[in-house]
């Protein structure tokens, strides 16, 4: 998969305007067409089980969360604040410590009103999966969402306007809407 | 570390907070504890690093989420005479409000006990009971 330089600026002044992302050190390593990796680093602070190192669920959500909320931003034309309606989480088995867990986020359904997205977390491959994660959330549309904080997300480029994406979102976008229309 | 003999010394002195210092994830997001009577009410005090929307603010939902499930935890911890931490195996989290910038307050109840794993219903709400910002369910499986 080949990173977005576009949509990765985006995703990473999102996620960096995020105070418990800061917190935790949660941050992109990938942004493409419909698809995020976000990285959360191992760390004492987010231990939950003391004799064994093993961090705790709670810090999985988050990553889980920040994940698939954040992929909204390779989904769409442009920026909004998208509220999570509903996270169902399924923890397959214990984070190794000492080692990172990444979370890999699609959106699979874009409508209108609502955004649903699936979400792995892993360690060493996507295919052992340390959690897994649905998800949808709300649009509440990118009027509701402060001009200037959509300016900040979107970049310097962008007066609040479309046409600043890059040619892969504008292409996925395009496409999604002529099945709509058929 | 003996988590039995810590939380039998938390429910003589109504002290919680030496049994929450020994998880560090609890400490990060600021939980506390305190008992009235025989009921358990968990806390999380507002925190500025625990903020996830910065327009409004409000607490990110992976942090309301987190706090739902070591809370949940933490119950089944002390009153079901367990030697440890019971392991999560899976969460359901609704968002009903947004959480804002202030302290929010969780309850849990146990829905149904099993002789490996246990169901628990987890309620949070900041101003008002009957307004909750959100809504759980949880399984954990006993070690």
């Amino acid at each position: 998969m080949k990173n977005d330089p576009v949509l990765f600026g985006q995703v990473s002044r999102f996620v960096g305007s995020l105070a418990q992302c800061s917190e935790l050190g949660i941050k992109p390593v990938l942004a493409a067409s419909n698809v995020l990796t976000l990285e959360l680093p191992y760390s004492q602070s987010i231990i939950g089980n003391p004799d064994t190192g093993v961090i705790h669920g709670g810090a999985i959500t988050t990553l889980m969360d920040t994940a698939s909320g954040s992929v909204v931003i390779c989904g769409l034309d442009e920026f909004e604040l998208c509220p999570t309606l509903d996270l169902r989480v399924d923890y397959m088995h214990a984070a190794e410590p000492g080692k990172p867990v990444f979370a890999k986020a699609t959106c699979y359904k874009i409508t209108k009103n609502i955004i649903f997205t699936r979400c792995i977390a892993y360690q060493d491959s996507d295919e052992e999966p340390v959690a897994q994660c649905v998800a949808t959330f709300m649009r509440i549309g990118a009027e509701a969402t402060p001009l200037s904080f959509r300016q900040m997300v979107m970049g310097a480029q962008s007066g609040g306007g479309k046409g600043t994406n890059s040619g892969a979102k504008s292409a996925a976008k395009s496409g999604t809407e002529q099945k709509g229309q058929e | 570390m003996d988590l039995r003999k810590l939380v039998a010394k938390a429910h003589e002195t109504g002290d919680y907070s030496e049994l929450i210092a020994t998880i560090p994830y609890a400490v990060t997001i600021g939980l506390e504890c305190e008992r009235f009577g025989d009921e358990i009410m968990f806390k999380l005090p507002s925190k500025k690093s625990n903020i996830g929307n910065p327009i409004l603010p409000a607490i990110h939902g992976g942090v309301i989420g987190g706090f739902m499930e070591i809370s949940a935890s933490l119950y089944l911890l002390m009153f079901q005479d367990m030697p440890t931490l019971p392991k999560i195996v899976d969460i359901s989290l609704d968002y009903l409000r947004a959480g804002l910038d202030r302290d929010t307050y969780v309850e849990c109840k146990l829905t149904r006990q099993g002789s490996r794993v246990a169901n628990v219903i987890v309620t949070a709400w900041q101003k008002s009971r009957s307004e909750p910002i959100a809504l759980a369910r949880a399984h954990f499986l006993f070690t």
